[in-house]
């Protein structure tokens, strides 16, 4: 075994894992607050009002960024689903079944401020335009995969269960997009454009991809604090997490993060 | 202990499913009676208009489709995991793809062609044009196998849970969209005078896409479920 | 001040979707610590019954 694959091991195994990440996971948080309020301040404060739009565009700022999450978030799962069932990976399982809750409060975030931005904009709460339903079936993908993961008791078989069907939808997306496409252009619905041909401010740019740096650095806190519940889940039986377990019980109830 | 040939088993196994369901005969026609009444809904909530019934016909009869499936969908496995027949099956020595495919042809046949042949008799009831007449069970033609091909991938998956029927909708009804917009999509398209060939390819393309792929789906989502 | 909240006549749009945003984004941080005490108490309990079943300390 050479060094790399002798690294990957050790920290893919899951005690290893889980004080890694215990350590990580405080940091992305914080790292990705400040992140986040800075990006905040740029957007409601510096960035200069749209002269098309007016200060309503300001919605850009969280409904873009969460959009791509939503996206990525999928993208993570489907990849590490994908590595769970090839090469039977136990932390690519936990970390798939981790980052599905995530990427759905992600979606579900796009859906309500994109609605929250089509009032204003095109007069209407929803669009059946191409993007926002291909994020609906999104968002019933990530619902599918959790209904599924909770639905099988046994934790490992339900990971992968859940991951096959992550898989499958990850074909589906793409399918999606371009049939509402095509079925947009039978119904001529309206054209609906967010950003316009215009480019984009560069003071309007920085904060948002500043928001979109912050929501990747909180998904990744996210994701590693949920994997860490998913390995004492699934390690119950074994030593080390019957010491976590007696070492928590023993302290103040505030402490989680050891 | 010799095992019989490949197309031997398939032979087996569907005439085997077709006795089956023979035996049980009168459920065969839950799904027809199951849309039927679906599409009578539909004239006494929006009112008897036949201009108004026309509009939406090609979409009700789709979806009333899609719905009587999804509810046979449930049967596909569940009478021979209760019996422990579908292990066997995982077991055989033959290419499970090949007999999940048989199973789910058979399957299509017996639920799905009887709804395509009533389809007419439903787009009747909503005052459909004549092109739809023939235009409409050709595509559900294309449309309802691509159904079972996709919607027994996700039965696969749910195989052995008691009372599966939500979460199976929620699995399942997110796959179906593409399939219900290009189906609907062709009829409402003929409807009002636009080229429709263009969908119809799709579906096809996709049809012969499923027909590869959804078995060896199937089957690596049985083993999942069974291990 | 006034002039900012009021965001151009569009506060009611606006102000909505950050708190949603941050109000989503805060309880799906708070999730996982609710869930890891829960896990780790459902642990302990079982480690209890355990030690009572046999009638010796399990570490």
């Amino acid at each position: 075994m050479n060094a790399l694959t002798l690294w990957f091991h050790r920290i893919g195994s899951p005690p290893t894992f889980h004080r890694i990440a215990g350590v990580l996971v405080p940091w992305c948080y914080a790292i990705g607050f400040v992140l986040g309020a800075i990006a905040l301040y740029g957007g409601l404060v510096l960035a200069p009002a749209d002269y098309q739009q007016g200060e309503a565009y300001r919605i850009i700022f969280v409904h873009v960024p969460c959009a791509w999450m939503g996206l990525f978030a999928y993208f993570f799962m489907a990849a590490n689903a994908f590595i769970a069932l090839v090469w039977r990976i136990k932390l690519s399982e936990v970390l798939a079944m981790a980052s599905a809750p995530i990427g759905a409060a992600f979606t579900f975030i796009t859906l309500v401020t994109g609605s929250l931005w089509g009032k204003p904009m095109w007069g209407t709460w929803w669009s059946w335009d191409a993007r926002m339903t291909s994020e609906l079936v999104l968002l019933f993908l990530y619902l599918g995969v959790i209904g599924l993961y909770h639905a099988i008791e046994d934790h490992r078989q339900a990971a992968r269960a859940a991951g096959f069907l992550a898989l499958v939808g990850i074909v589906n997306i793409p399918i999606v997009h371009f049939s509402v496409n095509w079925w947009n252009t039978l119904h001529q619905g309206q054209t609906v454009r967010l950003l316009g041909p215009s480019k984009i401010d560069s003071d309007m740019l920085w904060p948002l991809l500043l928001m979109a740096l912050a929501t990747h650095v909180w998904f990744f806190g996210s994701v590693l604090a949920r994997t860490r519940i998913g390995l004492l889940e699934l390690d119950g039986g074994k030593d080390w997490v019957r010491a976590i377990a007696l070492a928590e019980g023993t302290r103040a109830p505030g402490a989680t993060h050891g | 202990m010799k095992a019989g040939s490949t197309l031997g088993a398939c032979a087996a196994l569907v005439r085997r499913d077709l006795t089956l369901v023979w035996r049980r005969r009168g459920d065969a026609a839950n799904p027809i009676l199951f849309a039927l009444i679906v599409v009578a809904l539909f004239p006494l909530a929006i009112g008897p208009e036949p201009e108004q019934l026309r509009r939406i016909a090609a979409g009700v009869v789709f979806v009333a489709v899609l719905l009587a499936g999804l509810l046979a969908l449930d049967t596909l496995f569940r009478g021979d995991h209760e019996d422990g027949s579908l292990e066997q099956l995982v077991l055989s020595p033959h290419p499970l793809s090949l007999m999940l495919a048989c199973k789910i042809a058979v399957h299509w046949l017996t639920t799905s062609l009887p709804l395509i042949l009533v389809a007419p008799l439903l787009g009747e009831l909503m005052h459909v044009d004549a092109t739809l007449r023939w235009l409409l069970p050709a595509t559900l033609l294309l449309a309802t196998p691509l159904l079972s091909l996709i919607g027994a991938v996700c039965v696969a998956l749910t195989v052995g849970m008691h009372r599966s029927g939500m979460l199976l909708a929620l699995l399942v009804l997110p796959l179906y969209v593409p399939v219900l917009i290009f189906g609907a999509g062709a009829c409402n398209a003929a409807q009002a005078g636009l080229p429709f060939l263009a969908p119809l390819l799709w579906l096809g393309a996709a049809l012969v896409l499923a027909l590869v792929l959804a078995p060896l789906a199937c089957a690596a989502a049985l083993r999942i479920s069974l291990s | 001040m006034a002039e900012f909240l009021d965001m151009g006549g569009y506060a009611a749009y606006v102000w909505p979707s950050y708190a949603v945003f941050v109000l989503v984004l805060a309880l799906e941080a708070l999730a996982p610590r609710f869930q890891r005490r829960r896990v780790l108490a459902e642990l302990r309990a079982r480690l209890k019954r355990r030690e009572a079943r046999t009638g010796s300390p399990t570490t």
